[in-house]
Order: structure tokens, then C-alpha cells, then sequence
């Protein structure tokens, strides 16, 4: 279970309060007004901002001040995911061991990962020599070997045009589904939120809600997400 | 945080190694002169003069290199690469070769005035203040072009699409897009000439015409060899550094970091590239520069070339000295400034201390240096660490500025990623900052070698009498009568400074083939 | 670290391997020395043939370098200093008496010197080339009197000895008179160089008719070039004398070393070889020690020359004078 407990994030003038917590394997929409922190709430979260006040717990366990790379979680940014001086076998390794010492095992696995994407033979292009789609497939076969619990999406597809986009999500969302990942995914589309899902975290007037039911909330939108939706 | 602190510390052991060499040095002198003294009224004309030289020698870099860049940026033509690495050349033209070539256009039996003269007009002298702005301007130009032509670079294409698409004149153009860039790019262009020009001193020697053009450096070497004054030489050290760091101060504010982006250079945008009058202006400014940059090169060269065959053995040998002194320097460069470029974005001293040897004087420098080591070691002894250590601190600051704006990009597109695979220490020097920034490095390296290939040795007080490099044989061969023969080495020691360049920045780019 | 190490390493290799176990004798000397087309070589062949020892030159800024060590000094003996310098590296109480006859000297001048020891000389005379100058000036008059389109190179009295001689020769001939002697050559001066050879440099390609320089430098194109379109203008009012001077340390730990070095200064094997290893008058000249062309050069009717403590009291002021007339 994820755990923010009485979370108070500082950027500048911005605030933004979080007192919820994420159930193990839950995958949950995090949804909002533009600048409202959604991205903010994920970089405190992956450890990119330092929390003015509060905790962050993982399992129970304290993880406020644990270095980004050593945390129980995968992230995937909206661009630069992949070191475009590396080949596709590169980057994905570096999911394995920081330092790119891959056994022969480790090359395996990055094949069976390479396979299971849809990438198979891809291995020793660099990124630039893959399409948009392609690209986003290297970034989550990385994610699936590293194999952290929990998942956090900050709009990686949002590039990609719209069937692209749901063949992404809908590929992450089974990847999520076959490891028990704990799936955190920003997103501008309440389809998105509706279609993968079940629950949705409103980031909205300088306060992460908890967690509530993706259709409730879409269906009896408060105000503040009423005027975002434009609904 | 304890490992954001660690990661500073290869930053701060060259920060203090700098701080040593240059403060350190000084501090070193003035407790031998038990001492500052006062400055003479002779003394304030020298400051004087440097400061003027140096502002009018990075004005006249600077509005040359506008129009010279944007005719780069505008056309396209067969060797136009080529031709803006060439005129990169005369910056790293060892000093000694590029007066020889100037004087061999602009002097009393140059090319210049041997045309006026045909054509019946009164001859023109290149010695006297101008000559010394002349060589600044010569040497400075294709720094001043390479800042702007990235200015013009950076500005997104879709701008001028813009700008195409509502009709601009040429003069809407100049006015909404280029001006600005300019704006922000020329205060940081002025500033990084004017340092250079601040601390010159072999070119005003020759060309200057006489003691009206004496610089601060210039003064300080007479204070040394002449009157043997320690605490003057300390007290004109003193406010050279004052100067620099005032400028660099200056500098700090004025530079928009936007300006320095290194652009991507893309195609003009069809439609704004001008009529025929703005091709022929174009095609001027590009002939000009070319000429006033290429030929006083070109005619160097060729003036050795018959020689070549004749070059005494030794000077085999010494070249193979100079070669391996660069190298050695190089690698000492690129160790000393990649921690400071990797730390600058995070803290301000970093750049700081990257820029303290733009202020320093070689001789102060290299006294402190003796007095600091006598005492435990002979000097001769010395000579192979302190000229490498010296070398590589006066191109660490060129090595640092290229560095740092690609050092930013880098940070702020992978950061994040590398974070947050727990991507640290060696591994990610090795997979990331070293791959990333290897055209940078390769350029600060063919730098850092060109400068210390063109080094006279000017610590000479390290000296054993037996390291003998190309510019010092150059120099010898010149003392005892034999100006063919030095041509010819000086012909060498360019094709060498350039080949060792070329292959360095080569390195680079195929280490980063974007 | 490691590999600037082993470059550095690689760079110390390339330098000759020094003989051991001989004594070493260590001999400052300027820059110009040491190398292979300077004196220093054939001096240390010379001395070596007989000495049994290694003789070692330190190459760079001979007095400031003795005035920073002080007692501490490695040297031995310094080789190479001018008369310009020698009424302070007198006073640093270093130096010891060379021992030599000096009666033997074959200067124009008197030299009574204990303990500076002239091992060449010269005079400083303007350098022209006989093609293209065919009246060049007979005498200092003449020169300053020269239209203003003859340009001359000379050097900076501040940082250059034949700038500085040029300073006590425009003094001995003109005296009082010498600022008005600047006003008239300063337009001629088409520019000043730091030292010797930018200078040269410059006459050798043509950018000046005259260049300031010895009246030995001919012998250099006559002897070595076979071409003798250059001479020195022989000036009526007379030359400048400049001569280089060895001396040996007090506080050599090799004294009877360093004395059979100056005992070898006035030798023949070191006259007789010094004419053409640095191009000027050996201090001894016998029969034989001049090649011909050299032998032939024209001399100087009168030699002009200032006792050390006279040039060390005029060269302040005679500097402020050409500063002066340089609009300085």
C-alpha cells in the first residue's frame, strides 16, 4: 500500500496537501485541472521534490528520503525516456543493472521482454530508428524488468494519436495486471480514466483527494473537476 | 542530500587547485615583495590602455560577426561546413604564427599595401593601437560568429514560419526575432572577448609600435625582468584579477542562458532569405570574413612550406615534445574542468572557479609557483607538472563555458531518468554524461591541445635548458638568424595545432554521431 | 590521473639520459643559449672534452632568477649576462672574483673587471640591406635627419639588452640632447619590439630598411648564407660596445670545477669557436679565430661605452626620455 501521510509539497508559491493512501495493485487515474500539481504530486512521490512536511510509506515502510532510483517504483516521464545514444537492448538493460553488466541471463530476459512488447529483433537499433509506439514499448519492457510494485505514468503516451494511445494503455494495464503492479497514471482523458481505471485521485485547489470510485466521481463530478471537464 | 554534497567533491578539488594556482600563486609573490607597492602614473596608462583596447576589440568582434553570422545562417552553399570550421582557425593560431601572417597582409610590404599602392592610394600601417585591436579582432572574430550564428541557430524555425506566414518584411524579421536574440547573445559574446583581450599580451608586443600600447601583462613582465619589483608586479597582478573579476561579475548577469543554446541548424525558412540585394550583402560579409580570417593563415603556411625539407632533425624531436606536452595537458584539461561543468549548474562557485585563470597573470603565476616550490624540490624537476598544470588551467576556462550549456541540456532532458534507474557514480559517467557530451569534450580537447601546442613557456623559470617544444625551437631558430627555417617550423607548428584539433573534435563527433 | 602520469612519463623519456656519476657543473644562461643553434652545445663539448664532469645549463631569465634564490642558488656559474645587469647582480654579493688575466682582452674598450668576465662582444649598429638601401646613413645625424619614410625596428629598452644599449648609445652621443634626438627618430620607428628577433624577423621580410642590431650581424649572412647584401651602417659619432659576461658563484660546492670553467672562458679552444657559434667578436682574437668575411667587416672608428654604475644611474631617466618621446 502506498501511503501519503500528511504529504505537504512547496514549489515557489504552489501548494499542495496529500493525507491518502493507494491499496496494493489498485490502479488509480490521478486527474485534474492543468497545474493543478498532478505532476508535482509524481515527482514527490518518485523523489524528484522534497516534501516541505509529512511522510511517504511504501508497506509501511518510510521511504521520504530514499534516493529516486532505490524506491519500490518504475516511473515513465512524458518524453526522454530513453537514452537516445543507446541501443533498444541498452536501455532496456539498464532496468536490470544501473551499471550495464548484463549475464547472459540478464540477455535473455531482455529478450523474453523485448518479445512480450512486440519488439522482437528490435534489440540493437537506437531509439530514434523506432516509431513513437515503439518507443513507448522500450520504455515499458524496461519497466516490466525492473519489476517495482509500483507503477507511475506521467502522460508517457500522450505523443502517440489516440488508438496508439489505448493500445499503450491497454498494454500497460495487462503488464500491471500480470505482475500485481500498483498502476498511478496521470491523465488528461476521462475516457483514459474510465476505460483502465477503477479508481480515480482528484488533484484539485491545492489538495490530492483519496481515491475514490472512477464512474461516481465522473458521473457527480465536483466543481472544481465539473469546470475542467466542461461537462 | 549527503550524496548530492559527495557528488560536489571532484568539484571542489579543482576549484582549490585553481584557487591555489591563481590567488595562491599571487598571495606567494607579495609575501616575497613584503608587499604591494604603489603604481606609477605609467602604470595607470597601461591599465587604461588594456581596458580600452579590450572594449573596442570586442566591439568590433562583436558588429562583425552580426552580419558575418546571419549571411552564415541565411545561405546554403557547397562548403559552407567547411568553411565555418575554417574560419574557427585563427583562435587557436598559436600567437607567434599569427603575427607573421598579419603582418605578411597588413604590414608596410603586405599584401594591403601592396594593392593600394598599384592602385595609387596612400599606404595604411598596422602598427600602433589599431594594429593590436587588428590582431584582437583577428583572433576573436570566429569565437564572436560561433556565439551569434548559435544565437540565430536557436531561434525555433517555426518563428521565421511565422513570421514568413504574416507577411514579415526583412525588417520585421531583424525587428521581432533577430533583435532580441541578439539582445541576449552579444553582452555575453562582448564580455568573453573582452576577457581575452583583457589579459593579452604577446600581441601587443609586436604590433603594438611602441610603449603607448603597453598592457597590464605587459607591465607586469617589465616590473619582473626590468626593475626586478616584485610588489608592483603583485600590485598590477593584484588589479588584473580585480579587472577580470569585475567583468566576470558583469558577464554573470548580463548572459541569458537562452542565448547560449546550441541550436540545431536547421534550413532557412524559404521566403525570408531576401532579394538579391540582401544575397549580395550576404555573399560580401561571407567573402569578407573569409579573406580577413583565411589569408594571413594561408599565407603563413606557404611561406614555410619551401623550408620544410630543411628543418634540423631536432625539431622532429621537439615537435614529438609539444605533441606529447598536449596530449598530456589535454587529458589534465578535460579532468580538472568535467567535474566543475557537471557541478556549475548546481552551484554558483563552480563556474567561479572555472573562470579564475581567464584573470591570472603566467608570470605572477609561475613565480608564486617557484617560490612555493623551491623550498622542497629543484625547480628543473618541476618543469614537465608545472607547465602542464599551468596549460591546462589557461584552457580550462574555454573547456568549462563550452561545457556547461550542453552539461544543463543534459541534466534537464536525463536527470530524471538516470535518477530514477539508479543510474550514479562511474556507470553513469560511462553510459551517460560521457556519450552525452562527448562533442563538447572533443571540441574543449582540441582546444585545450591547439593552446598548448602554441605555448611559448612562459614559466621559464621551470625551465631545464633541455625540454626543447616547437614554439620554443621556433623562437630559437629566430634568435640565431635563421628566419627560413623558423617559417618553416612555424608552418609545421600550425599544420600540427590544427591536425591535433581536427582530430580531437573528429573524435568527438564520431563518439556522438547525432 | 594515471595516464596523464605515464604521458608525462613518456614526455621526461624523450629528454636526453644525463651522465652519472661525474661532478655537475650547473651553468645558468638565457633562453637563446642552450639551444642547438646557440653557443651553449659547442661550450659544452668544449669544456666536457676536458673537465671529466657534466656541465648542465639552466636556461631562462638569468638574474631574476639568481635575485629570487638568493645564497640558495644551484648555480655555479652564470654565463650570458650584459653590463646592463651587472651593477646589480654585483650587488646581490654572490658573485667571486674569475681569477683571469684580463690583460689578455682584445676589447676596444679598457676592462678591468674582477670579476665579470667578457667572453664575446659588439657593438649595436643599424642593419640594412645594400640592394635595397644604397645610401644608408653615415652617421646617428644622419639617421635622425632621414626622411620619415625609412623605417627602422628597434627593440624595448624594458624588456630587450640591444633596446637597452640603444638607449646609452642615442645618451653617449647626444647627452642632454637626447629627447629632441627621440622626437626626430620616433617617426622613423615603424614599430618596437619585445625582443632581438621579432625585429630581425622583421627586417629579413622586408617590413623595415633598417633594423637595430650588432655590427657583427653581417658575418652571419657573409659566413653561414654566402650573401653579403647585408652590412651594418658604420656611424661616424661611433657604436655602442656590448659585451657578454660570465661569472662564477661564491657559493659553488664545486669551486675548483667552476674555476677550471672560468679558466676555459679565455682558452683558445673557447675563442676560437665563439665568433661563428654566436655571431660576434671573441674576446681574445688571434690569427686565425675570425673566418675571412668576418674578419673583413667594417669596424667602428670610435666605441662608445658607460662604466656600470654610470649606465645604472642613467637608466631611469634615459627610459623616462624615450618613453616620453614615444607619446607615452
Amino acid at each position: 500500500m502506498l501511503t501519503l501521510d500528511n504529504l505537504r509539497l512547496e514549489q515557489g508559491s504552489f501548494r499542495l496537501a496529500a493525507d491518502l493512501s493507494v491499496a496494493t495493485g489498485a490502479r488509480v487515474a490521478v486527474i485534474g485541472p492543468s497545474g493543478a500539481g498532478k505532476s508535482t504530486l509524481l515527482a514527490a512521490i518518485t523523489g524528484f521534490l522534497a516534501p516541505a512536511s509529512g511522510r511517504i510509506l511504501w508497506a509501511g515502510q518510510d521511504i521520504t528520503r530514499t534516493e529516486p532510483g532505490a524506491r519500490p517504483l518504475s516511473i515513465l516521464f512524458q518524453d526522454q525516456n530513453l537514452f537516445p545514444h543507446l541501443s533498444v537492448t541498452q536501455n532496456i538493460g539498464l532496468g536490470l543493472d544501473p551499471r550495464l553488466r548484463l549475464s547472459p541471463a540478464d540477455h535473455a530476459r531482455i529478450e523474453a521482454a523485448l518479445e512480450r512488447t512486440g519488439l522482437a529483433g528490435l534489440g540493437p537499433r537506437k531509439p530514434a530508428e523506432l516509431s513513437g509506439g515503439q518507443q513507448s514499448r522500450v520504455a515499458l519492457a524496461r519497466t516490466l524488468l525492473r519489476a517495482r510494485p509500483l507503477l507511475l505514468l506521467d502522460e508517457p503516451f500522450s505523443a502517440l494519436g489516440p488508438a496508439l494511445k489505448a493500445e499503450m494503455l491497454a498494454l500497460t494495464a495487462e503488464l500491471a495486471a500480470e505482475q500485481g503492479t500498483t498502476l498511478l497514471m496521470v491523465t488528461h482523458d476521462p475516457e483514459d480514466a474510465a476505460a483502465l481505471c477503477p479508481q480515480t485521485l482528484l488533484v484539485a485547489e491545492g489538495l490530492a483527494h483519496p481515491p475514490q470510485d472512477t464512474a461516481a466521481l465522473l458521473a457527480n463530478p465536483p466543481p472544481s473537476l465539473r469546470a475542467y471537464l466542461g461537462a | 542530500m549527503a550524496r548530492s554534497l559527495r557528488q560536489l567533491i571532484p568539484a571542489a578539488l579543482s576549484a582549490s587547485l585553481l584557487a591555489a594556482l591563481v590567488l595562491g600563486t599571487l598571495g606567494a609573490v607579495t609575501i616575497r615583495a613584503g608587499g604591494f607597492s604603489a603604481l606609477g602614473p605609467r602604470d595607470l596608462d597601461a591599465l587604461w590602455f588594456t581596458v580600452w583596447q579590450a572594449a573596442v576589440s570586442a566591439v568590433i568582434s562583436c558588429a562583425l560577426a552580426v552580419p558575418v553570422a546571419r549571411a552564415l545562417h541565411r545561405r546554403r552553399f557547397a562548403g559552407r561546413d567547411l568553411l565555418i570550421s575554417l574560419m574557427g582557425a585563427p583562435f587557436i593560431l598559436p600567437t607567434i604564427a599569427a603575427v607573421m601572417g598579419l603582418i605578411a597582409v597588413f604590414g608596410r610590404r603586405g599584401l594591403v599595401n601592396g594593392a593600394l599602392d598599384a592602385l595609387g592610394l596612400p599606404g595604411m600601417t598596422i602598427y600602433g593601437a589599431h594594429g593590436v585591436i587588428l590582431a584582437h579582432v583577428f583572433f576573436n572574430l570566429p569565437l564572436a560568429t560561433r556565439m551569434v550564428l548559435h544565437g540565430w541557430q536557436a531561434i525555433p524555425s517555426e518563428r521565421f514560419r511565422l513570421a514568413a506566414s504574416l507577411g514579415f518584411a526583412p525588417a520585421g524579421v531583424t525587428r521581432h526575432l533577430e533583435r532580441p536574440m541578439l539582445r541576449a547573445v552579444l553582452p555575453g559574446a562582448f564580455l568573453a572577448i573582452f576577457l581575452v583581450c583583457l589579459t593579452s599580451f604577446a600581441i601587443a608586443l609586436t604590433l603594438g609600435g611602441g610603449p603607448k600600447a603597453t598592457t597590464v601583462e605587459l607591465a607586469i613582465y617589465q616590473a619582473f625582468r626590468f626593475d626586478f619589483d616584485l610588489g608592483r608586479a603583485a600590485t598590477l597582478a593584484l588589479m588584473q584579477v580585480g579587472l577580470c573579476l569585475g567583468a566576470l561579475a558583469i558577464s554573470a548577469r548580463l548572459t541569458l542562458r537562452a542565448g547560449f543554446g546550441a541550436g540545431l541548424d536547421r534550413p532557412p525558412v524559404a521566403g525570408l532569405t531576401g532579394g538579391p540585394f540582401t544575397r549580395l550583402i550576404d555573399s560580401t560579409a561571407i567573402a569578407a570574413a573569409a579573406l580577413f580570417l583565411l589569408v594571413p593563415i594561408t599565407l603563413i603556411l606557404a611561406r614555410g612550406v619551401p623550408g620544410l625539407a630543411d628543418l634540423p632533425a631536432s625539431i622532429w624531436a621537439a615537435s614529438a615534445t609539444s605533441l606529447g606536452l598536449a596530449a598530456a595537458s589535454t587529458v589534465l584539461t578535460i579532468l580538472l574542468a568535467l567535474p566543475l561543468a557537471l557541478a556549475a549548474p548546481r552551484t554558483r562557485w563552480a563556474e567561479a572557479a572555472a573562470m579564475l585563470p581567464l584573470t591570472a597573470s603566467a608570470l605572477v603565476m609561475g613565480t608564486g609557483l617557484y617560490l612555493i616550490a623551491r623550498p622542497f624540490v629543484a625547480a628543473s624537476s618541476l618543469a614537465l607538472p608545472v607547465t602542464l598544470i599551468a596549460n591546462a588551467a589557461l584552457s580550462l576556462p574555454f573547456a568549462v563555458r563550452l561545457l556547461i550549456p550542453e552539461v544543463r541540456v543534459l541534466q534537464a532532458d536525463y536527470d530524471r531518468l538516470a535518477a530514477s534507474l539508479n543510474m550514479s557514480g562511474w556507470a553513469r559517467l560511462r553510459l551517460l554524461t560521457l556519450p552525452r557530451l562527448a562533442r563538447p569534450l572533443g571540441f574543449s580537447a582540441g582546444l585545450a591541445a591547439a593552446f598548448s601546442m602554441g605555448d611559448l613557456g612562459v614559466i621559464t623559470l621551470f625551465s631545464d635548458g633541455r625540454t626543447q617544444t616547437l614554439p620554443l625551437a621556433l623562437f630559437q631558430l629566430m634568435g640565431a638568424y635563421r628566419m627560413d627555417q623558423a617559417a618553416a617550423a612555424a608552418t609545421l607548428l600550425i599544420a600540427l595545432t590544427f591536425g591535433l584539433f581536427w582530430l580531437l573534435d573528429r573524435i568527438g563527433h564520431h563518439a556522438d554521431p547525432r | 590521473m594515471k595516464k596523464t602520469l605515464m604521458l608525462a612519463g613518456l614526455v621526461a623519456a624523450a629528454s636526453p639520459v644525463l651522465a652519472e656519476d661525474k661532478p655537475v657543473l650547473t651553468v645558468y644562461a638565457p633562453d637563446y643559449f642552450t639551444s642547438e643553434w646557440g653557443p651553449g652545445p659547442k661550450i659544452e663539448e668544449g669544456f666536457e672534452a676536458t673537465c671529466n664532469c657534466d656541465l648542465q645549463f639552466v636556461a631562462g631569465d638569468v638574474l631574476p632568477r639568481l635575485l629570487l634564490e638568493g645564497d640558495k642558488t644551484e648555480a655555479d656559474a652564470v654565463i650570458g649576462l650584459n653590463t646592463d645587469v651587472t651593477a646589480r647582480a654585483r650587488a646581490t654579493g654572490l658573485f667571486a672574483p674569475h681569477g683571469q688575466d684580463t690583460s689578455v682582452l682584445t676589447l676596444p674598450i679598457a676592462w678591468t673587471d674582477e670579476v665579470f668576465l667578457p667572453f664575446n662582444w659588439g657593438e649595436t649598429a643599424f642593419v640594412y640591406d645594400k640592394t635595397k638601401l644604397a645610401n644608408p646613413p653615415a652617421s646617428f645625424d644622419d639617421l635622425l635627419n632621414a626622411p620619415d619614410d625609412l623605417k627602422i625596428a628597434i627593440q624595448d629598452p624594458r624588456s630587450s639588452i640591444s633596446g637597452l644599449a640603444l638607449l646609452l648609445w642615442v645618451k653617449a652621443i647626444y647627452g642632454d640632447q637626447a629627447p629632441e634626438a627621440w622626437t626626430k627618430l620616433a617617426p622613423k620607428v615603424l614599430t618596437v619590439t619585445p625582443g632581438w628577433s621579432e625585429a630581425y624577423g622583421l627586417f629579413t621580410d622586408g617590413e623595415v630598411d633598417m633594423v637595430l642590431s650588432y655590427t657583427t650581424s653581417p658575418a652571419y649572412h657573409i659566413v653561414a648564407e654566402g650573401d653579403d647584401t647585408k652590412a651594418a651602417a658604420i656611424f661616424s659619432e661611433g657604436h655602442y660596445f656590448m659585451t657578454e659576461l660570465v661569472g662564477q658563484l661564491r657559493t659553488t660546492d664545486t669551486p675548483e670545477l667552476t674555476q677550471s670553467f672560468m679558466d676555459y672562458i679565455l682558452s683558445d679552444g673557447f675563442q676560437s669557436m665563439i665568433a661563428t657559434a654566436n655571431w660576434s667578436y671573441p674576446a681574445v682574437i688571434k690569427e686565425g679565430f675570425l673566418p675571412e668575411g668576418f674578419a673583413a667587416l667594417p669596424r667602428p672608428e670610435k666605441t662608445l661605452f658607460y662604466s656600470e654604475t654610470e649606465a645604472e644611474a642613467l637608466r631611469a631617466p634615459a627610459l623616462e626620455e624615450w618613453l616620453a618621446a614615444f607619446g607615452n
